[in-house]
């Protein structure tokens, strides 16, 4: 199949989970808390897009398949539109629904209360302070994710700037590990699947630097990351 | 002991309607415009499957309570009955709802132990013979900072512990849930130490706002909900309001209680609501109260000051979280 058409499948595939959730929202499938379903399902699935992402090198190095590289940009970038769902969630249902309105709901009051509610709480909770900084992350990542961006930076320069994404992975799992109360598993499945992701990376990594010549030629040919 | 009448919320207090937005309301209605159409071809009506518990045995002659909370909704039966926290069953909010439908309530034995002169395993027909159930409507505050009002059907813990004839010795009262491996798939991970226990101070146990649960609305209580009897103390977080009891237990020192020993930096003994202590990970500040988008102010004992603060006259609320 065309690479094209696999990507348009991708794209479209990617939307599924927000398009779930606004049919299941519009249903009165979610549970009696749907706000609370829309703030957690949107943080998941940008941690699933992560390691979607994070990935595509040790299969791509796995199977000799180099194609799959091709993919690595659109995964990337749903896992940061999924963050900013999340964020944005975060900001509207548990910053402003909290906010009191002086001087009504559209007032600048409104806006500089917000904005001041959202620093604080940043400021002051942990895992709120990890989940902001896990989004900060991928933000350059995102900006800088156009062929523009390469040619601009450099591939050298911008691969090491891409190499962030290790840090997305890590501090998206600590987000989730503070956030749950006592069940770790799923905090722990996603820190086991970055863990296995990122010493793959090492391991190859190593065995380079032991024997260049028997590294995989598909490593050495193209941006690695 | 003087009992008062609950303080109405003020009118003050009381969201505008204007800000005031049900949000699944909402969303149900521009989901009746904008999705009807489209529903048909993606097959919307499939979703919409039956949630909650399914209606259970009525319960007759519920008597009215003055302890009730007035001029605030009431939560319905599907939001009380698929949204829970009862690990025992998973610790998905749906997961009580989904597998706690086969547990088996009848028989039931609650057993009486420690400090009292009556010790001995009870039925539970005998726990409730000669009770009659009043409804209590009440604010129920999780930890987690969201909230419901619930038309809760019991009758005051006070009486049964009367009728255990507690000693001089019995300062605490030690509670106990069910723990059975293979009917509560929850148990079979150590996701907390089983099983879960919980306490009260003796005067918090006496106190009439206290009562030992049967029923919700005017039904038998669902098994997600704590058959078929827990307990509900209104001025204190979620976590407190035992399910499923299986053990009563009068003691002398204070007891831990499950979340306490699982983290006790995040849950203490007395968990008294209260918007000045936050959790650690989260502000108590306000709470989502459930079918609502703007969130509420969260009020020191949950709204039950007048009636409860006296128990807690030169305590350090801080310390004693």
């Amino acid at each position: 199949m065309p690479i094209r058409i696999l990507k348009i499948l991708i794209f479209v595939a990617a939307l599924g989970p927000v398009a779930w959730l606004i049919r299941a929202g519009l249903t009165g499938n979610l549970s009696a808390n749907p706000l609370s379903d829309i703030t957690n399902e949107t943080g998941v699935w940008t941690l699933r897009f992560v390691c979607v992402t994070l990935s595509i090198t040790p299969l791509r190095r796995l199977t000799g398949w180099n194609a799959l590289i091709r993919f690595r940009r659109m995964t990337g970038l749903f896992a940061f539109f999924y963050g900013t769902l999340h964020f944005l969630t975060y900001v509207i249902v548990d910053r402003f629904a909290g906010l009191d309105f002086p001087h009504g709901i559209v007032a600048w009051t409104t806006v500089v209360n917000l904005a001041k509610s959202v620093s604080e709480d940043i400021y002051k909770r942990p895992f709120i302070t990890v989940g902001f900084a896990t989004w900060c992350t991928m933000l350059p990542l995102a900006v800088t994710s156009t062929a523009g961006w390469i040619r601009r930076l450099g591939g050298r320069r911008w691969s090491r700037l891409h190499r962030l994404v290790y840090a997305t992975g890590v501090l998206g799992v600590l987000h989730y590990w503070w956030l749950v109360k006592a069940d770790v598993r799923r905090p722990l499945t996603y820190g086991f699947i970055v863990a296995v992701l990122l010493a793959s990376r090492v391991y190859w990594s190593r065995l380079r630097s032991v024997s260049p010549a028997a590294a995989p030629r598909a490593a050495k040919s193209s941006v690695r990351l | 002991m003087l009992i008062k009448r609950p303080a109405d919320i003020r009118s003050s207090e009381i969201t505008d309607k204007k800000l005031y937005l049900n949000r699944r309301e909402f969303i149900r209605a521009a989901g009746v415009t904008g999705v009807a159409a489209a529903a048909g071809a993606i097959g919307a009506e499939a979703l919409v499957e039956a949630k909650g518990a399914a209606h259970g045995r009525k319960l007759a002659n519920i008597k009215k309570s003055p302890l009730s909370v007035s001029n605030e909704k009431i939560n319905s039966w599907e939001d009380i009955t698929s949204y829970n926290n009862y690990y025992e069953f998973g610790t998905d909010k749906d997961g009580p709802e989904q597998y706690a439908r086969d547990f088996k309530t009848q028989p039931w034995k609650v057993s009486i132990e420690g400090e009292c002169a009556k010790k001995g395993v009870m039925d539970l027909e005998d726990v409730l013979k000669g009770e009659t159930l009043e409804e209590r409507v009440y604010r129920h505050r999780c930890v987690e900072a969201w909230s419901m009002v619930i038309p809760w059907a019991g009758f005051p813990l006070s009486n049964l512990i009367k009728r255990c004839e507690p000693t001089s010795k019995a300062k605490y009262i030690e509670f106990t849930t069910a723990y059975d491996q293979r009917q509560m798939i929850g148990v079979r991970v150590p996701v907390l130490n089983w099983p879960y226990k919980e306490g009260l101070r003796m005067d918090e146990a006496m106190h009439p706002l206290t009562i030992l649960v049967a029923g919700l609305y005017d039904e038998v209580l669902p098994n997600q909900d704590g058959a078929p009897l827990r307990l509900a103390v209104p001025w204190k977080y979620g976590f407190k309001h035992i399910k499923s009891i299986v053990k009563v237990k009068f003691v002398e020192k204070q007891p831990l209680n499950t979340w306490q020993e699982q983290a006790s930096n995040e849950y203490g003994f007395y968990a008294n609501v209260n918007p000045s202590v936050d959790h650690p990970r989260w502000s108590q500040a306000t709470e989502r109260r459930i079918g609502e988008f703007f969130r509420r102010k969260t009020l020191l004992f949950n709204g039950y000051g007048d009636q409860v603060a006296s128990l807690y006259a030169g305590m350090d609320l801080r310390k004693n979280y």
